[in-house]
């Protein structure tokens, strides 16, 4: 049986929508309640670790799309890549953490919260991981997000 | 007891809580901050908490050579996303943009002509190679043997220079562009690149002699940091790490790119896992490595470097240029790429192990989202799994085996 037709097998009694967009790249979007009953089906299935955990800003549709990539070491499953994710609101994003299912989600799930702004419910560590510990604004990588920024000269007679 | 009349504010009682006595969970321990003034290899920080001369715990800070590589991607060109992304690992730049071109390439739907992916694959070898003797050097600091330092990194400049006679640059190439090369094979190659694998040999001897079989350095690394199958993959640990640990996985078959379906390389791997074991998968990577180089160089098809359908805006003269130079001169409407809405991953193996690209494309000259993985972030998580219960001059030989380069890790 294809790797697809399995995790379609797997997923769509969940109310995932499975789809491959590219040859190794299969697709499935799922609801935040499932996520986590997903990830243990993938991970039965021989997914075993998951390469990337991210967020994707989606601003008109006011969500967040937090992605799991996993894929697995094992011969059979080579080049297949599977993104597991699910839409948050952005005013409130939450989930639960999936560092269970699969450990190797610890560090980048930390930074997607620091660059984000999602919260992983039960993640043991949810601090700074790469900007500096006094870091104040919000979420850099929202795509609301201004940088600031600084001009080539500086104004020398402005009073601090 | 002298400093009890001066008015400096005393620390807190907590802070000798930590420093000298136990902790919440009962340890006698010791904390120590390592870095992030340059242990020895980079720009990070190890905080490392000891019960006299064993770690009980130690924890990476990462972060200080971050530079939002992925908040300014969205804010560029897909083009001009190539020599930001090389900046990531100056080491390995061949690797580590080939990932994030071929993720635009399925964008687009375009494939690079047969020639172009050998040069990719040559370029990426001796970027491979190059990368193992920077680790190799710095991992030989750190057992205090500057000679291995200093003789790995005098090794590498031979690759660097077979690099830069190649694409025209040391370590910057940008050599690897959606569509192709920018620069054919130079005449004098061969003869050059046969050398330099005739000379390297013969040094992997010398590095055997001197570092690989001392008994200073088998005491250091053998049964030292040992991670086994299962916990690497259960962590997700990539590169020669892993392949030390006994798990067959690269990236290069994995994932079946380049001309590396066309030829016959062995993937190295140990049982092991401790610190030897990493460094006998390093030497023997850069073995294969010359062998897909010598390959390359037999197998190398004739054809166009770059693909047919940007090949054509040209205008005429710059098309003669191209054509008598070797070196490729880029249609002004390549900074406009527009790829279709839809999105693309990508995986390449780097020379410190796997790197993943995920890019998504809102239909804009500018990619919505990039998100790149690099393997030392992935791999970033065994200074904690290696060094519980080690001895806290085993942490050196534990850092330098894993070849972390703290610039790849922080983007």
């Amino acid at each position: 049986m294809a790797i697809l037709d399995k995790v379609k097998e797997a997923l769509e009694p969940l109310g995932a929508k499975v789809e491959e967009v590219r040859p190794g790249y299969i697709t499935a979007s799922i609801s935040v309640e499932n996520l986590k009953k997903a990830a243990q089906l993938l991970f039965n299935l021989g997914f075993d670790h998951v390469v990337s955990v991210e967020g994707v800003d989606w601003i008109k549709d006011n969500e967040i799309e937090v992605a799991y990539h996993a894929a697995s070491y094992e011969p059979e499953l080579h080049g297949v890549i599977v993104k597991l994710s699910t839409r948050v609101p952005r005013d409130k994003p939450e989930l639960e953490t999936l560092i269970d299912v699969w450990p190797s989600a610890l560090y980048p799930e930390r930074e997607t919260w620091e660059m984000l702004g999602v919260v992983f419910k039960g993640h043991p560590e949810l601090k700074r991981l790469l900007l500096p510990p006094d870091y104040q604004g919000p979420p850099p990588l929202r795509k609301d997000y201004k940088v600031p920024e600084e001009g080539f000269i500086v104004d020398l007679t402005r009073k601090q | 007891m002298t400093s009890q009349g001066s008015s400096e504010p005393r620390a807190s009682p907590y802070f000798w809580y930590r420093l000298m006595g136990r902790d919440e969970e009962g340890y006698d321990v010791y904390e120590l901050f390592i870095g992030p003034q340059h242990p020895a290899s980079g720009h990070m920080r190890i905080i490392v908490r000891l019960d006299g001369d064993i770690i009980v715990d130690a924890e990476p800070d990462i972060g200080y050579v971050h530079r939002t590589m992925e908040k300014l991607a969205e804010g560029r060109e897909y083009i001009k996303n190539i020599p930001l992304f090389e900046r990531a690992t100056i080491i390995d730049a061949a690797n580590i943009t080939w990932g994030y071109v071929r993720a635009v390439e399925q964008l687009l739907g375009l494939e690079a002509p047969p020639r172009a992916e050998y040069l990719r694959t040559l370029l990426a070898e001796i970027n491979r190679i190059a990368s193992h003797l920077y680790g190799f050097g710095i991992a030989g600091i750190m057992l205090n043997h500057s000679t291995m330092f200093m003789w790995a990194f005098g090794d590498r400049e031979v690759w660097v220079q077979l690099a830069e006679d190649l694409t025209g640059a040391r370590l910057t190439h940008s050599y690897i562009i959606p569509g192709g090369v920018r620069r054919n094979l130079p005449q004098d190659f061969r003869e050059k690149a046969l050398k330099a694998i005739r000379y390297m040999e013969k040094r992997l001897q010398d590095y055997e002699r001197i570092f690989v079989k001392n008994p200073v350095i088998i005491a250091r690394y053998v049964d030292v940091g040992v991670i086994k199958a299962d916990e690497a993959k259960r962590l997700g640990i990539v590169g020669p790490n892993l392949r030390a640990a006994g798990v067959r996985y690269d990236a290069r078959i994995a994932e079946k790119y380049g001309a590396y379906p066309e030829l016959e390389f062995e993937i190295p791997v140990r049982e092991e896992g401790d610190a030897m074991a990493r460094l006998l998968v390093r030497i023997e990577e850069i073995r294969q490595s010359m062998s897909i180089i010598k390959q390359i160089l037999d197998k190398i098809p004739d054809g166009p470097i770059f693909h047919e359908k940007y090949y054509r805006m040209l205008p005429p003269k710059l098309k003669e240029f191209v054509e008598s130079t070797g070196r490729l001169k880029l249609p002004g409407a390549f900074i406009r790429l527009k790829p279709e809405p839809g999105e693309a991953v990508a995986r390449v193996e780097m020379g410190h192990g796997e790197v993943f690209y995920h890019i998504v494309s809102d239909g804009s000259i500018k990619p919505y989202r990039v998100r790149v993985i690099t393997p030392a972030f992935r791999n970033v998580v065994l200074y904690r799994y290696l060094t519980r219960g080690a001895r806290f001059m085993d942490l050196p030989a534990i850092y330098g085996s894993i070849d972390y380069f703290p610039p790849e890790g922080d983007r």
